[in-house]
C-alpha cells in the first residue's frame, strides 16, 4: 500500500505520554485528546513531545479547552524553542465525526496537522499507532468532505534513548514489574550474554544449512564472512604488548584513584583532630 | 531471559544492601519509565551547549517509597528576569497538569552532570531548600555520557541529618563540623532506584520491540577509553589543585594561630616576670592588659568547600574506578576472542 506524504517520525517519549495520560483520563471519558509538539521538514516529521488536553465529549458535542491548549504550548515553548504544533493525538481505534471538528482547529494552528491514533484500550488486541492527515474530498462544486489518508509511521531514538528503552524493556520480565539500576560489571556480563545469545542463534542457523534443512542463502553468507573477519589477525607478541600496556593503564588509573581517595580520607582526619 | 532473571535478583540485593544504612524516611525511590525517558529527551534537545539542566520532578510519597511519576523541566537562564519566570512558570505548569489529573506535588528536582562533577555550592544550598521545605525531596543526578556509553546513570541524592543541621546554623568553621564529626563521606546519602512500569507500558514496550529494528546498541562493549578517562582524570587534577591550595590555606591559618598562641604566651611570660621584678622593687605591678585585644585570632577559614571538594574527588574516584573495571572485563574478553584466532 503506498503513502502519500511525510513520514512520521514518533519518539518513544511521546507515547508513553500518550499512554500515561490514558491511565490517568478522567471518569467517564472513554477517550483523552492533547497536542502534539516537534519539528517538520520536506519529507519527514518528527514528534518530540506532547500533553494532555482535558476535553468533554458526548454523543453530539464536543468540547475542548483550547485555553489551556495555548497556554500549555507557551510554557513548552519557554523550554524548547524550536518545536511547534504540529498535530494532535487521540486514543481510541477509530476516527469518529468529532475528530473532523478538532482537526479543523488544529489546522488553524498548524499548516498541514497530523492525527495520531494510539489504540490504548488494545481494542484490536495490539496498540495500533496510526498517522494521518486530513485531505479533502469531494465533487467539486458540491458538498466537501474530509479523509484521513494514512502515513507511515516509524520509530526514532536518539542513542542515549535507545539505552533508556533497553532498560524500561527489562521491566515486561520480572513479575513485580520492577527492575533495579544494574552497576558495574555485571553489565558487561549482561551485553556478553546478549552477545553470547545472537551467536548461538547464528551458529544454529549455520548447523541447519549444513544439514540441509535450510536453504543456503548468499547474503547471509557474506555477512557471516564479515562478521568472522572483523576480529583481526594479530600476531600474538603485539597483541601481548597491546593488551599489557592497556591493563597497565587502567591499572594504573586505579592505583591513582585509590591513592587519591585515603589522601582525602586522611586529609579528613587530621583536620579534625 | 534466565541470565537477565539472576542479573536483576542479584542486583536488588546489592541494592538492598547499600540501602540498609539508611535512616531517612526514603529508602526507595520508585521512578516511572516515562519520567526516564523525559530527562533523556531534555537532555538531548537542550543541553548540548550548556553546563546543565534542570527540572522538577512531581510525585507522591507512599510508605517509605518515594514515587516519582513526572517531570518537568525548567527553561534555561538566559534572561535577567529569569527568576521572577521561573516561579511563575513553576505555578502555571503545576496548574495545568493538575486539571488533567497528573501529581502536582513537589517531591524533588532532577540535574544533569559533566563527567560526574556535580558536587557545589549551588546544588548544595538548592537541596538544603528542598529538603528543608519537603522532608522527602531527592535531587536525582542524570549522567549522559556514561549513558551514552552503555548504562543508564541515574542516581538519586539526599542531605544526611547531620549536614542538613549545618547548613540549617550556617556554622561552616572547623570547630563546627568537628562537633558534628562530618566527613566528605557524611554529606550526601544515596537512595536505591527502582523503575517501575505499568501494563499498559509494558504493552507499548512489547510493541515497540516488535515494530523498531535489533540495532542493539553494543556501546557498552566498545574498548576504545582512552577518550573518557583523559577528560575524567583531568577534571579530578583540576580539583586535586583546588584541594591543595585549600589545605595550604588552612595550614597557614593553623600556623598563624600557633604562633600566635606562642606569642601570647611570651607576652605572659614578660609580663608576670616584670611584675615580679617591679614587686621586688617595690613598685606597683602593671596593669594587666586585654590580651585578645592585642593579639586578635586569625578568621578561621569556612571548611564547607573543602567538604565540597573532597566529596566531589570522591565521586570522580569512584567513577573511574568503576570505569577502569568494566574496561577491565572488556580487555579480557577481547583476549580471549583472540585467542581463538
Amino acid at each position: 500500500m503506498s503513502v502519500y506524504g511525510p513520514v512520521v517520525k514518533i519518539h518513544p517519549v511521546v507515547l508513553a505520554s500518550i499512554c500515561d495520560s490514558y491511565e490517568r483520563r478522567n471518569e467517564g471519558a472513554s477517550r483523552v485528546i492533547g497536542t502534539l509538539l516537534g519539528t517538520c521538514d520536506k519529507h519527514s516529521i518528527e514528534v518530540t513531545n506532547c500533553f494532555s488536553v482535558p476535553h468533554n465529549e458526548s454523543e453530539d458535542e464536543v468540547a475542548v479547552d483550547m485555553e489551556f491548549a495555548k497556554n500549555m504550548y507557551e510554557l513548552h515553548k519557554r523550554v524548547s524553542p524550536t518545536e511547534v504544533i504540529i498535530g494532535w493525538y487521540a486514543t481510541g481505534f477509530d476516527i469518529t465525526e468529532h475528530s473532523v471538528l478538532i482537526h479543523e482547529y488544529y489546522s488553524r494552528e498548524a499548516s498541514n496537522p497530523i492525527h495520531l491514533t494510539v489504540d490504548s484500550a488494545l481494542q484490536s488486541g495490539k496498540m495500533n499507532i496510526r498517522a494521518y492527515v486530513s485531505a479533502q474530498m469531494g465533487v467539486p462544486g458540491k458538498t466537501v468532505g474530509v479523509m484521513f489518508t494514512p502515513l507511515s509511521v516509524k520509530y526514532i531514538y536518539y542513542d542515549t534513548e535507545r539505552i533508556g528503552v533497553d532498560l524500561l524493556q527489562r521491566t515486561r520480565v520480572t513479575p513485580s514489574r520492577t527492575k533495579g539500576l544494574t552497576s558495574d560489571l555485571s553489565q558487561v556480563a549482561c551485553s556478553a550474554a546478549r552477545v553470547q545469545d545472537m551467536l548461538a542463534t547464528v551458529l544454529a542457523y549455520i548447523e541447519d544449512v549444513l544439514s540441509g534443512k535450510v536453504t543456503a542463502d548468499n547474503s547471509v553468507g557474506r555477512f557471516l564472512m564479515d562478521l568472522v573477519n572483523k576480529v583481526p589477525t594479530i600476531p600474538p607478541e603485539d597483541f601481548e604488548n597491546m593488551l599489557n600496556s592497556n591493563i597497565n593503564d587502567l591499572l594504573m588509573v586505579t592505583y591513582l584513584s585509590n591513592l587519591t581517595q585515603a589522601q582525602i580520607a586522611l586529609n579528613e582526619k587530621l583536620v579534625l583532630l | 531471559m534466565a541470565s537477565r532473571k539472576e542479573s536483576s535478583s542479584a542486583a536488588t540485593t546489592v541494592m538492598a544492601s547499600t540501602g540498609g544504612t539508611l535512616d531517612s524516611p526514603v529508602k526507595q525511590i520508585q521512578i516511572e519509565g516515562l519520567v526516564v525517558l523525559k530527562i533523556i529527551k531534555h537532555y538531548q534537545e537542550e543541553g548540548q551547549g550548556s553546563e546543565v539542566v534542570q527540572g522538577v520532578l512531581l510525585g507522591l510519597v507512599v510508605d517509605d517509597r518515594l514515587e516519582i511519576t513526572n517531570c518537568f523541566p525548567f527553561p534555561q537562564h538566559t534572561e535577567d528576569d529569569a527568576d521572577f519566570d521561573e516561579v511563575q512558570y513553576q505555578m502555571e505548569m503545576m496548574r495545568s497538569l493538575r486539571h488533567v489529573n497528573i501529581d502536582h506535588l513537589h517531591v524533588g528536582w532532577y540535574q544533569s552532570t559533566y563527567y560526574g562533577s556535580f558536587v557545589s555550592r549551588a546544588l548544595l544550598d538548592s537541596q538544603f531548600s528542598y529538603q528543608h521545605a519537603i522532608e522527602e525531596s531527592v535531587v536525582l543526578i542524570y549522567d549522559p555520557i556514561k549513558t551514552a556509553q552503555g548504562s543508564l546513570s541515574l542516581k538519586a541524592y539526599r542531605l544526611t541529618p547531620k549536614l542538613m543541621e549545618i547548613c540549617k546554623e550556617k556554622d561552616f568553621t572547623p570547630e563546627g563540623l568537628k562537633k558534628a564529626n562530618i566527613g566528605f563521606e557524611h554529606m550526601f546519602e544515596e537512595v536505591p532506584i527502582v523503575i517501575k512500569n505499568s501494563h499498559l507500558i509494558n504493552v507499548l514496550m512489547w510493541d515497540l520491540e516488535d515494530k523498531s529494528t535489533v540495532a542493539d546498541k553494543h556501546e557498552l562493549l566498545n574498548l576504545s577509553s582512552s577518550n573518557h578517562l583523559e577528560k575524567s582524570l583531568q577534571l579530578l587534577m583540576d580539583r586535586v589543585d583546588d584541594m591543595s591550595q585549600d589545605i595550604v590555606k588552612y595550614n597557614t591559618y593553623s600556623r598563624n594561630l600557633s604562633k600566635q598562641q606562642q606569642q601570647k604566651h611570651q607576652y605572659l611570660q614578660r609580663r608576670q616576670q616584670e611584675n615580679a621584678q617591679r614587686q621586688s622593687r617595690g613598685e606597683p605591678p602593671l596593669p594587666e592588659e586585654d590580651i585578645n585585644k592585642m593579639f586578635k585570632p586569625p578568621q578561621p577559614p569556612p571548611r564547607m568547600d573543602t567538604l565540597l571538594i573532597a566529596g566531589q574527588i570522591n565521586n570522580y574516584c569512584q567513577n573511574v574506578k568503576e570505569f577502569t573495571s568494566q574496561n577491565l572485563g572488556k580487555l579480557f574478553m577481547a583476549e580471549a576472542l583472540q585467542g581463538h584466532n
